[in-house]
């Protein structure tokens, strides 16, 4: 189900000398490898990257479970924090999605010009496929890979297709497409605690689908998806795991390319 | 506008937050009705997509038909006047329904005046939303399903689980058992060509001596006065033909403009639904019996229903609800549904359709737990032939859930505010206070990630199917300071 979508249509920028980085809440506290990860792989790429110490979450927690103002006061206080009007490049498609599409409705009427802000979104893979437009050299040892795209990259970002090009310029990587990719892992957030039941019926359909395939490990640009699933093969004892995008290409295209 | 008022003992339908709860347990557990929903999504998915070879020309059609439909609720009140004067002016009577118990007065009235007792029906959800069978029926009058997954649900005392598929959760062996242990001299078999001849044959005698025929309407055209009806077996051409009084039951959204407005939207609906490039049946009603005619009803009556849908009208966001064409595709692609079934969700209209139209229904404390039971994973957005921004909704809908009763906020809709809770609402204030307050986040994140090694091995519904997982030893912030440092360090 690849849908043509001209609402992602956006023209990019010439490659800054400049981006910050938005690293998400989720990232900063449980999963920082990650965030380290994707600075590098930019500083590699001759990026430098600001960290605004200021940051905490973009808000989607709250939004998403209809606390609407109490987003809001966390979202205005996030854009105050990425003064300059470089790139920010984010390590979550949905959170990128937050602060790429629904920050224009949450904030039409508290923040001027909101549009150029989100217009200064960018999820990493995308940023690495059309704006950087990277060109990988794969050191790395023969290996197939799965691919975990989250639907919010999927659908409110369109850089679904990214992810796969990236993987797809590693010559020694085979990337291997599990049933019902594109179905939903089932986190959805607040979703995975409010309705435990359907959810946890939807990681563990996703899980069999990936322990269905031969894959060493899958990758995805979602750490939210990814605590899902990895939590749901931890508990079910399954070796297999997921691993964030920014770290699988680092590794793959630095000098020892374990990966 | 008045907010519709709800009478939650007017529908047979059983939507409320205890019941739906329990039904996801009791419908997850069921394994063969799992596999029963799966097999027909990935099959309804998989005909949907092979309709639509060309991805542009399907997103030129979609954007056609949403600002097709999107003009004519702009002009709804006008457009109904329009409709209802070209239909009387062809000879077709227009009765008003505000609640599903003014539809069913109004229906039962009818077969009253003709002295009906035999009624055949054609597929029409809308007759679902007022349980007009079981009032019919408590008035003696027998009323009988004619679409084939209709007439199966009607036979196990069910209600439809699919809008398009009515049948959908039964597989042909459950169907088989169900026409051996409910009709005379039917012989048990699976063979799916055997069993629709079964059931033709019984409903074929109906046909020709029911009293009343009454359908639902796909489009109604204003410009000219014609009732569409899609369908596929033929059917509904015999509940429309045959009988001499033809009752037809419709939402007031279903409404369009232009008779142009009605091939676009058909090629969308029959392919978004089934993946049919037309159905096998198309009808267009624009008269009763004419004088030389050889069959036509003597009387055709349109009723049209409300039931909420002027409360989703009147808030310019939530009208897009009411673009929806009913082809189902929003439940064929949803993971939730698939998973659940239809009738988990205790509403007529099951899947992301039900969630945003329910509420406009039967009030937000009937229906609080279904809109928030999505990942909001976009699939239903993204198949919708008009473009309902589903998702949108969904969130809209938790936001008026939630919303605080004594802010002096406006009266949207019936029951907003039903899903606060006091504890919830404080957890997300400080959650805020946290957020918004860079040193009072970093205080908090030093904290759970220094007391990594307390956290809990069981943290709520989390842990039933997943380990929780830990933070780490030193967050992202920590880590990049602690790396700028060593970095200016090395510069000097």
């Amino acid at each position: 189900m690849t849908q043509l979508n001209t609402q992602h249509l956006r023209s990019y920028p010439n490659k800054p000398a400049q981006v910050y980085l938005y690293g998400t809440c989720l990232v900063d506290s449980f999963f920082p490898d990650s965030g380290i990860d994707a600075i590098e792989f930019l500083e590699q790429q001759g990026v430098e990257v600001l960290y605004p110490q200021g940051q905490s979450c973009c808000g989607q927690p709250a939004y998403n479970s209809g606390y609407q103002d109490e987003a809001k006061a966390v979202a205005i206080e996030q854009i105050k924090q990425f003064p300059l009007d470089i790139p920010i490049v984010i390590i979550s498609g949905s959170c990128g999605g937050m602060m790429r599409h629904h920050y224009k409705d949450l904030l039409a009427d508290d923040v001027p010009e909101i549009e150029k802000f989100c217009d200064r979104i960018f999820e990493f893979t995308e940023f690495l496929v059309n704006v950087l437009r990277v060109k990988l050299n794969d050191k790395g040892d023969p290996q197939r890979v799965a691919l975990h795209t989250s639907c919010a990259a999927r659908r409110e970002m369109g850089v679904h297709i990214t992810g796969r090009q990236l993987l797809g310029q590693l010559d020694n990587v085979e990337l291997i497409t599990h049933d019902y990719e594109s179905e939903c892992c089932g986190f959805g957030g607040t979703f995975s605690v409010k309705h435990p039941d359907i959810s946890g019926a939807m990681v563990k359909d996703k899980t069999k689908n990936l322990l269905d395939t031969d894959v060493v490990k899958y990758i995805s640009a979602d750490w939210g998806c990814m605590m899902n699933i990895n939590g749901s093969l931890d508990y079910q004892k399954k070796g297999l795991r997921g691993e964030h995008i920014a770290t699988y290409l680092l590794n793959r295209t630095t000098n020892n390319g374990e990966a | 506008m008045n907010v519709h008022q709800v009478d939650p003992n007017e529908s047979k339908y059983s939507a409320s937050a205890t019941a739906f709860r329990a039904n996801v347990d009791r419908d997850l557990a069921n394994d063969e009705l799992r596999d029963n929903f799966r097999g027909a999504m990935d099959y309804l998915m998989d005909k949907r997509k092979n309709a639509f070879p060309i991805e542009d020309e399907l997103e030129t059609l979609r954007e056609k038909c949403k600002l097709i439909k999107q003009r004519c609720l702009l002009k709804l009140p006008q457009l109904l006047e329009q409709l209802e004067a070209n239909l009387q002016r062809n000879g077709i009577q227009v009765h008003w329904a505000e609640s599903i118990t003014d539809a069913n007065e109004i229906i039962a009235q009818l077969i009253a005046q003709k002295n009906g007792k035999t009624v055949v029906k054609g597929k029409s959800m809308v007759s679902e939303e007022t349980a007009l069978n079981d009032y019919l029926e408590a008035r003696d009058i027998e009323c009988l399903e004619s679409d084939m997954g209709e007439y199966i649900v009607q036979l196990a005392h069910q209600h439809p689980s699919h809008i398009i598929m009515p049948a959908i959760h039964q597989n042909k062996k459950q169907v088989a058992k169900l026409f051996a242990d409910n009709i005379e001299g039917f012989e048990y078999t699976t063979d799916v060509d055997a069993l629709i001849g079964e059931g033709r044959r019984v409903l074929r005698d109906k046909f020709c001596h029911a009293d009343v025929g009454i359908s639902g309407v796909n489009f109604a055209v204003a410009e000219t006065g014609t009732l569409c009806l899609v369908e596929n077996e033929g059917n509904g051409r015999m509940c429309t033909t045959v009988p001499d009084l033809h009752i037809a039951i419709t939402g007031i959204e279903k409404v369009i403009e232009f008779l142009d407005d009605m091939p676009p939207l058909l090629s969308l609906l029959t392919r978004s639904a089934t993946g049919q490039i037309i159905s096998t049946y198309f009808n267009m009603i624009t008269h009763r019996r004419q004088e030389g005619d050889k069959d036509g009803p003597a009387e055709v009556h349109l009723v049209l229903l409300d039931n909420g849908r002027s409360q989703a009208f009147a808030d310019e966001e939530m009208r897009q609800t009411l673009q929806c064409i009913r082809c189902g595709a929003c439940m064929n692609h949803c993971p939730v549904y698939t998973r659940i079934g239809g009738h988990a969700y205790g509403t007529v209209y099951p899947g992301p359709i039900g969630k945003i139209i329910s509420p406009h229904m039967l009030g937000i404390d009937a229906t609080k737990d279904l809109f928030t039971a999505s990942s909001l994973c976009g699939a239903c957005g993204d198949v919708c032939p008009v473009k309902i921004p589903i998702p949108k909704l969904l969130l809209r809908l938790r936001k008026e859930s939630v919303r605080k009763q004594s802010d002096g906020s406006p009266q949207i809709m019936h029951g907003q505010g039903a899903g606060r809770k006091t504890i919830e609402a404080l957890l997300w204030q400080g959650w805020s206070i946290v957020h918004k307050s860079p040193t009072l986040y970093r205080i908090s994140m030093f904290m759970l990630t220094r007391c990594r090694g307390l956290m809990p091995k069981k943290i709520g519904p989390w842990t039933t199917v997943r380990t929780a997982p830990q933070p780490a030893a030193k967050t992202l912030h920590e880590r990049i300071k602690a790396r700028n440092k060593a970095t200016t360090q090395g510069a000097k």
